[in-house]
């Protein structure tokens, strides 16, 4: 239990084509809005969580170049990078290190630039996620390889072929509030259903859009003070878990056992259960991973996470909320960024910021976001902390 | 030569300049847009244009340059001897090295007292021989200019491009105002380094950034270049009778069109590109061309062109009493689009000479 990590400030950028708008200026814009959000805590390191960078814009060593860029002169600053899991994980290394008493204050920030390169060089680029020997190579892309999995989840569970249209469905309906979202027009089952195949049988809507984004976090311990005058965040539980990269070497394809295994130790480590979970901010690149992150969080039983795609559970005003600014689906995808922005995001609802987007009386919210078909999962759990020094 | 006081940035010669004579050429097939879908994507997806019009086996720049060409002269009824340059603005020019337009020259009997030079930029090649010739005939230099814009423009197989890189474009004969059809109230070029479509040397067929090519590159530079030179002008969109756009698509010149404040019914005239697709170089000058068939003295027209790369150039022009009289002188564009003879997948792959083992 990270009793002592709260949450100082956050910051992000709309996930979008920004095409004027370079990595470092998207990372700075995030970083700068955390810290006065923050009312003006300089952070003592820096975790920058991305997967793209090296392979999309020639740039690695991001630490030193964001440090440099948004001055934080001599200051610890690395890279984390777990493809798509990258940002949770970037939030559990900063956690660890502030709770080791290495640092009093840090940030991650997660960021993101994709639009600079188009067509096959960027799926080509996004292969870098799976197994490039056994997967890549073979030409398997992250959109097929969802295909494979949802064709095999509607088959052996019997699912129509609309199951997960409602994971869409309300990822939409959510985005329309958020002023940082990509997508911010609802969508109808008759939408869904007309959407054009990408890779039977994902179709348009079952794909989340990459695109360019960042999302800033700083984090810091008790001893630090924190803006007055809203509910303090407290970081309660972090965890992240791998499973085989490659899905042919999984034993059961249907299942997410890294997500399962971080859920249950984040849960254990914060000392809660599922059901204290107000809200859940999974990482829907796909909507069949929405399902899946559903059932091995425990929230659904096998086979039957897409059940609650349908039966209003998972809306704003549900039992359990997903995608509550729009998830990857509507707000947008960015990659290496994407846990950032739930942590991010998360903190506004348990602070009562979230606008169009709130979840009524929320005080306890998990984010989990995955690496490729969720070799890596990493999960952050959050709760307002009335009271706490 | 700008009065005091006038907008710098605004291109104004020393003397009035306007068009003496037009002419388009449409090659007369057409590819619809459902017979590469039918190719490409089972049937599948939304359609850019209708159809469009595409070279025959014996025709390319040189060709059609020649004959819109033609048509100008006709209408211009100007001794080809009196002109003393024959720009071509294309990005299918047949040859890498040797002008296309000392042939158009030749076939038009403009040599050898006469400039030739080819021109390039992307799908604006055409208008900024347009705006040299301005310069050309306004500075007094020479009485009559002849500037064309023509393409049989390349889309890679399977390419979202394909459904649309058409064949056709327009000559026009610039000429003394005293002489003219319309005359130019005034223009303005605009141009940024943003690379959103290229084609590289030694390359058949041109890449593009996808989505770029819109808003930062399209948008971004019409709507820039036609407010610049309404606002330089002093003019607002409900004083041009008539708008026509570069027009890549059917949509994006309707979607510039509606931003830039002008309704549908002022853009309606030169909007071509559903029926013969983007003539690149040719696109806007074509419509234009369409335009003067049916203006009236008086009318004011707007054209703004853009090329990828990326530029727009933007004219505004008014119809004189000349008009009229003289535009039947030549076919109509309309009448080359109604010449139409449909084909198939397979013939616009011979046509277009696609069937190579590469």
């Amino acid at each position: 239990m990270h009793q002592s990590v709260f949450v100082l400030g956050v910051g992000m950028t709309p996930v979008a084509e920004h095409w004027g708008t370079s990595l470092r200026e998207l990372a700075l814009e995030a970083m700068r809005a955390a810290i006065a959000d923050a009312g003006g805590v300089q952070p003592q390191a820096l975790y920058v969580a991305n997967a793209l960078a090296p392979i999309l814009s020639g740039q690695s060593h991001l630490g030193a170049l964001l440090a440099d860029f948004a001055g934080l002169d001599g200051i610890e600053a690395s890279t984390v990078e777990a493809a798509g899991a990258s940002g949770g994980l970037a939030v559990r290394q900063a956690c660890l290190a502030l709770e080791a008493g290495a640092f009093e204050t840090a940030m991650v920030v997660g960021v993101e630039k994709v639009t600079d390169r188009v067509g096959s060089g960027l799926d080509a680029a996004l292969s870098v996620w799976s197994d490039a020997d056994y997967e890549a190579v073979h030409g398997l892309t992250a959109t097929s390889q969802a295909a494979l999995v949802m064709r095999r989840y509607l088959h052996e569970h019997g699912a129509p072929s609309d199951a997960l249209a409602g994971f869409s469905l309300t990822a939409h309906r959510n985005a329309v509030g958020n002023a940082n979202a990509m997508f911010r027009r609802a969508i109808t089952l008759e939408d869904y259903a007309r959407a054009g195949m990408v890779s039977d049988p994902v179709n348009l809507y079952d794909a989340a859009p990459l695109a360019d984004g960042a999302a800033a976090v700083l984090l810091g311990r008790s001893t630090v003070s924190r803006v007055p005058d809203r509910a303090s965040v407290r970081v309660l539980g972090t965890a992240s878990a791998t499973a085989r990269l490659a899905i042919h070497d999984q034993p059961d394809p249907l299942s997410l056992p890294a997500a399962a295994i971080s859920a249950e130790r984040a849960l254990q480590s914060a000392g809660i259960t599922r059901d204290d979970i107000d809200l859940f901010e999974l990482h829907d690149s796909y909507s069949i991973y929405a399902a899946l992150a559903l059932e091995a969080a425990g929230f659904a039983a096998r086979g039957q996470g897409w059940q609650m795609a349908r039966n209003g559970t998972i809306a704003l005003e549900g039992k359990l909320p997903l995608t509550t600014f729009g998830g990857s689906k509507a707000r947008g995808e960015a990659g290496g960024a994407t846990g950032a922005y739930q942590v991010v995001e998360v903190t506004l609802q348990i602070q009562d910021r979230a606008g169009a987007s709130q979840v009524r009386g929320a005080r306890i919210g998990m984010a989990q976001c995955l690496g490729g078909a969720g070799a890596t999962a990493a999960t952050t759990i959050l709760t307002q902390a009335q009271g706490v020094p | 030569m700008n009065a005091p006081g006038v907008d710098r940035r605004l291109l104004k010669p020393a003397r009035d300049v306007g068009i003496t004579g037009y002419g388009a050429y449409i090659p007369r097939f057409r590819l619809p847009a459902k017979e590469v879908a039918r190719v490409w994507k089972g049937g599948q997806g939304g359609l850019p244009v209708k159809e469009k019009a595409v070279s025959g086996i014996d025709e390319d720049v040189i060709t059609m340059s020649i004959e819109a060409a033609r048509n100008a002269l006709a209408r211009g009824q100007v001794d080809p001897s009196m002109i003393r340059a024959v720009w071509v603005g294309s990005e299918s020019h047949p040859y890498s090295v040797k002008p296309t337009s000392t042939v158009v020259a030749e076939a038009i009997g403009a040599t050898p007292h006469t400039q030739a030079a080819d021109w390039q930029f992307a799908c604006k090649a055409g208008t900024e021989a347009v705006q040299a010739a301005i310069g050309f005939v306004g500075s007094g230099m020479a009485d009559y200019a002849l500037s064309i814009g023509m393409d049989t423009a390349q889309g890679r197989p399977g390419d979202a491009l394909e459904y649309t890189t058409g064949a056709g474009g327009a000559a026009i004969l610039l000429g003394p105002a005293d002489d003219s059809l319309a005359i130019f109230e005034g223009s303005y070029s605009y141009a940024t380094d943003t690379p959103d479509f290229w084609r590289r040397a030694d390359e058949k067929y041109p890449e593009h950034g996808e989505r770029f090519t819109g808003e930062p590159a399209y948008f971004k530079h019409i709507q820039e270049a036609g407010s610049a030179l309404m606002q330089t002008l002093g003019r607002r969109p409900e004083d041009f009778r008539y708008a026509v756009f570069h027009q890549p698509n059917t949509k994006f010149p309707q979607r510039a069109a509606k931003s830039l404040g002008f309704k549908p019914e002022q853009i309606e005239t030169g909007l071509l590109a559903p029926v013969i697709g983007n003539t690149y170089a040719g696109s806007a000058l074509v419509g234009l061309t369409a335009i003067l068939d049916e203006a009236a003295p008086g009318d004011r027209i707007l054209l703004v062109s853009y090329g990828s790369g990326a530029g727009s150039d933007a004219f505004s022009l008014v119809a004189t009493e000349r008009l009229p009289q003289r535009r039947g002188l030549a076919p109509s564009t309309r009448e080359y689009i109604a010449r139409r003879t449909e084909i198939d997948y397979a013939t616009y792959a011979r046509y277009r000479g696609k069937l190579t083992l590469s």
